[in-house]
């Protein structure tokens, strides 16, 4: 459809004599625009202004190991250089590639979270402040992302139920909305990502208040890479990766259902609840199976699980619901 | 002295060479393992990159043979047009192998239900006949005017390969939409020379009985 138009654009135009060496230029002239504009493209620290430099990770001491601390999980954890170089992170490029390059100079300090909507006790936290609520826990989950792959990350954080109770969430609160932090001039390659930006994302309220739900601030040991979602995230392991927003700002209690960024991009093939389901296929590609990261060459895809293998602590959640229709 | 180098063996044989110079550096990666975390798919992805690529080269011949007056480009279109072959090919069993690991049904059912796989395979079955008939001896069996006529099915593979490309991604089309340009515009100069030397002669009788093109210059 594009493509037909495009391709009937100008040649009427271009054909008369008179214009034909024009038309010789014209082509070396997009041929050579093609090329600067690439190059740009693939060293857009080249132009970016220099800044104070980002976070760097740093070790965290004394987690607490908990039911899903190594001890306990019977997978084999993604080697961390694996997982740190191979993001989805748009606002920093949609490439695999780019975040790790691109997101360095991400400023992240000072940082806080304002928490308000259908809450008793609105407040602003700061990064102090969140990671001194509750003892920062090691987890060690698996992580499916919608596009087939995943891997296994402990992540360092505790259940995000633990800041809702200190907001007081009144009772007309059903869903919980966040935010990801947005700045053109930190995120040069906003322009490319092709969603809308900032990055929101939703939960129902019970599905944030599952244990399972946790507020990370850190994984293999240390605080958030900033390609990672640093310096604070949610990570939600029965959902597709997508649903757990990274570099939070912003955290809202509401009474609907939250517009969230997949959804409005193409609600065909992203929906609210996106649990994980080999049963319900992407429309473009299969969820049976994922290919899981780090493993060898050679290694088979390996099944995809219902909700991502966590369906004995969130299964009830969605007793009765048709997950066909609520995909 | 361009045209000496356009004519010498040499030549081809180095251009022969720098086709195969992605293919040995994805195998020098594969080594060093810089393929990354999903090696997988960074082979599928740089095979299908490269298929596009060697698309565009082999439709960039015959528009700069024109323009720059360089008639002897004409030799290296065949070699172009077979690395792309041969880039698909790598692509199609990358996804064969690598990433489905020979599950013949969940493939079957991948080509007729997701329409990205429909096109791409599409797009890729249309290039057998191409380098099949890319022979001398072909051209001499079909006889050149239909030699060319179907091998104008390159234009509707490059079409498919853009169109796979564009419905693979999931929101950043800025790569699809760079290859759907530089498509654009060499097809659209062959709509418009033909245009143009239909204006300049409206004899096609000349055209109809000029003598059927040889392998070099078809």
């Amino acid at each position: 459809m594009l493509i037909k138009k495009r391709a009937g654009l100008t040649y009427a135009d271009v054909t008369p004599k008179a214009l034909y060496m024009g038309r010789r230029n014209f082509l070396l002239g997009l041929l050579a625009t093609y090329g600067a504009v690439t190059t740009y493209k693939k060293f857009p620290g080249l132009v970016s202004a220099a800044g104070p430099s980002g976070s760097v990770p740093v070790k965290l001491d004394g987690l607490v190991q908990g039911p899903f601390s190594k001890d306990n999980i019977n997978e084999k954890v993604t080697p961390a250089q694996d997982v740190m170089h191979y993001n989805n992170y748009y606002e920093f490029g949609t490439d695999k590639s780019d975040p790790s390059k691109n997101a360095n100079r991400f400023v992240t300090t000072p940082w806080s979270i304002s928490v308000e909507g259908e809450v008793k006790k609105p407040r602003t936290f700061t990064m102090d402040e969140i990671l001194k609520l509750a003892p920062l826990e090691e987890r060690i989950y698996r992580h499916r992302c919608v596009e087939a792959w995943s891997i296994v990350v402990p992540w360092v954080g505790y259940s995000f139920s633990v800041l809702a109770k200190l907001v007081e969430p009144t009772p007309s609160a059903k869903y919980v909305a966040f935010q990801s932090y947005f700045e053109r001039k930190q995120m040069p390659l906003w322009r490319d990502a092709g969603i809308q930006l900032p990055y929101v994302e939703g939960l129902r309220l019970d599905e944030a208040m599952n244990p399972l739900t946790l507020l990370c601030t850190g994984m293999y040991g240390e605080t958030l890479p900033n390609q990672d979602g640093a310096p604070v995230r949610m990570v939600i392991p029965w959902k597709y990766g997508f649903k757990s927003a990274k570099s939070i700002v912003k955290i809202r209690f509401v009474k609907d259902q939250p517009p969230t960024t997949w959804n409005i991009e193409s609600s065909s093939e992203y929906g609210f609840y996106s649990n994980v389901n080999p049963n319900v296929d992407h429309p473009r590609w299969s969820q049976a199976k994922e290919h899981r990261l780090g493993g060898g060459f050679f290694d088979r895809p390996i099944p995809t699980l219902l909700f991502n293998g966590y369906g004995d602590q969130v299964a009830s959640m969605y007793a009765g619901m048709d997950l066909r229709k609520y995909f | 002295m361009i045209k000496t180098i356009l004519t010498s063996t040499w030549t081809k044989a180095v251009v022969f060479a720098l086709c195969l110079l992605p293919l040995a550096i994805l195998i020098g990666r594969g080594f060093h393992g810089g393929l990354g975390a999903n090696p997988i798919e960074f082979i599928t992805h740089t095979t299908g990159d490269w298929t596009l690529r060697f698309l565009v080269l082999t439709l960039a011949i015959t528009p700069l043979r024109k323009i720059l007056h360089q008639p002897q480009l004409i030799r290296f279109r065949r070699m172009l047009g077979l690395f792309a072959f041969f880039y698909v090919c790598l692509h199609f069993s990358t996804w064969i192998g690598l990433d489905k690991f020979f599950d013949w049904t969940e493939m079957w059912k991948d080509v007729e239900k997701r329409r990205f796989i429909t096109v791409g395979f599409a797009g890729f079955t249309l290039l057998i006949p191409l380098a099949i008939t890319s022979t001398a001896g072909w051209i001499r069996r079909l006889g050149g005017k239909r030699w060319q006529l179907l091998h104008r099915l390159v234009y509707l593979t490059a079409i498919l390969g853009v169109i796979h490309y564009y419905w693979l991604v999931k929101s950043d089309v800025t790569k699809p939409i760079e290859y759907a340009w530089v498509f654009g515009i060499l097809l659209a100069w062959r709509a418009g020379d033909w245009l143009y030397t239909r204006w300049k002669r409206p004899a096609p009788r000349t055209v109809r009985n000029a003598p059927p093109p040889s392998a070099e210059t078809a």
